[in-house]
């Protein structure tokens, strides 16, 4: 299924080159993961895809766990280990050199206008994510229901968002959706 | 390590305006972030800032909201850049490596445990309903998080950032097109029109 002669390789190139894009955070460059985990590389399908997206929000951690998720899904520990750092590993660098010039220029102006420009693409970028999510996760009406019921307690409430997922997990054991 | 029953412990008066100048060694900076990463579920921030402003008082919250400000522009996951731009302003850069591996790692072998248990039971009947109605729950949350973040731009009637905001959802989302692409358009015609209307707003 899978051509790469060197899985471990290609996951770490296809997220460095990933995580300098991922403006916005990991759940912006979801879009950017579908696309090449399933539709470039068939590292995986549709549901599995959605399956990975499920575990990464019901582990404790950062978002961007779901990229650990994938890479151990194409190879193994390695897999998870190499995908993780080249996810975090580029924009980390640029992190700390950025976050040094700064503390040496003052004030400078710019970073609130770089924000400015970037927060609608981010967001946008999320929006994406979501529907794509939707697209695999919400087969029958019920689960879109779920989904729109969730999606409405946590705007609306604060509610602690695991029970939510746990409620989700209940009514599909349930046999609900 | 310093004890840090100084910082944890004793109810300090919660308004004092300056966290104390004893800055978190490495190992310290290791357990601090592993324990607001092991409690984020569904995110790390609210926890980061809870753990740094309120219970270390290792930085203020003006200090908190700049630095994370920075790591939100630049790209990549934020709270992974917040805990190397945090741990490396202490401890240069064994320090930002001390809190990254303290955010990244412990849950990262959570998640490994329950990806081996997917790949060994993925298959089975009952779990399989149960990870397909946590999927559409966790689909609602991110949505949710969505409106959240857009709800500024709506209130401020900001047309240019919400015309942005659709046009790369339906590049993204819609037509399924490259994100390199999409942003190497979008990016820089997000500049140049924010800089354009900021100065336009000025004169």
């Amino acid at each position: 299924m899978n051509s790469d002669a060197n899985p471990v390789a290609t996951l770490f190139w296809s997220f460095a080159l990933m995580s300098l894009f991922a403006v916005g955070g990991a759940n912006s460059a979801i879009p950017e993961m579908h696309r090449v985990a399933v539709d470039v590389r068939h590292w995986m399908n549709e549901r599995q895809f959605a399956d990975i997206f499920a575990i990464s929000q019901l582990s404790p951690g950062p978002n961007v766990l779901i990229v650990t998720l994938i890479g151990y899904h194409v190879a193994g520990i390695a897999g998870a280990l190499a995908a993780t750092v080249a996810m975090c590993g580029p924009t980390a660098v640029v992190a700390y050199y950025v976050s040094g010039l700064l503390a040496r220029s003052s004030h400078a102006r710019w970073p609130a206008i770089i924000q400015a420009a970037l927060v609608p693409l981010s967001i946008g970028l999320m929006g994406a994510s979501g529907l794509i999510l939707a697209q695999t996760s919400d087969r029958s009406w019920v689960a879109a229901l779920i989904s729109v019921a969730a999606a409405v307690l946590a705007f609306a409430t604060r509610l602690n968002p695991l029970w939510m997922l746990l409620a989700g997990g209940a009514l599909g054991f349930a046999g609900l959706i | 390590m310093p004890e840090n029953s100084t910082s944890a412990g004793a109810p300090a008066p919660d308004l004092s305006p300056f966290p104390p100048p004893t800055p978190p060694g490495l190992l310290e900076l290791f357990v601090a972030f592993a324990k607001m990463s092991l409690a984020g579920f569904g995110g790390v921030l609210v926890w980061a800032r809870r753990g740094i402003v309120d219970q270390h008082r290792w930085m203020t919250a003006d200090e908190f909201n700049e630095t994370f400000a920075l790591c939100h522009f630049l790209p990549g996951p934020n709270i992974v850049n917040l805990s190397v731009v945090f741990g490396s302003r202490f401890r240069g850069i064994p320090g930002g490596i001390a809190a990254f591996a303290g955010l990244v790692f412990p849950p990262m072998l959570i998640a490994i445990v329950l990806a081996a248990l997917y790949a060994r039971y993925g298959e089975i009947d009952a779990l399989r309903r149960i990870l397909a109605g946590i999927s559409c729950a966790a689909v609602g949350l991110l949505i949710a998080v969505v409106f959240k973040m857009a709800m500024p731009l709506v209130t401020r009637r900001d047309a240019t950032g919400l015309m942005i905001l659709i046009a790369v959802f339906f590049a993204i989302g819609v037509l399924r097109l490259p994100l390199q692409m999409v942003l190497l358009i979008a990016i820089p015609l997000s500049l140049a029109i924010t800089v354009l209307v900021r100065r336009r707003g000025k004169a």
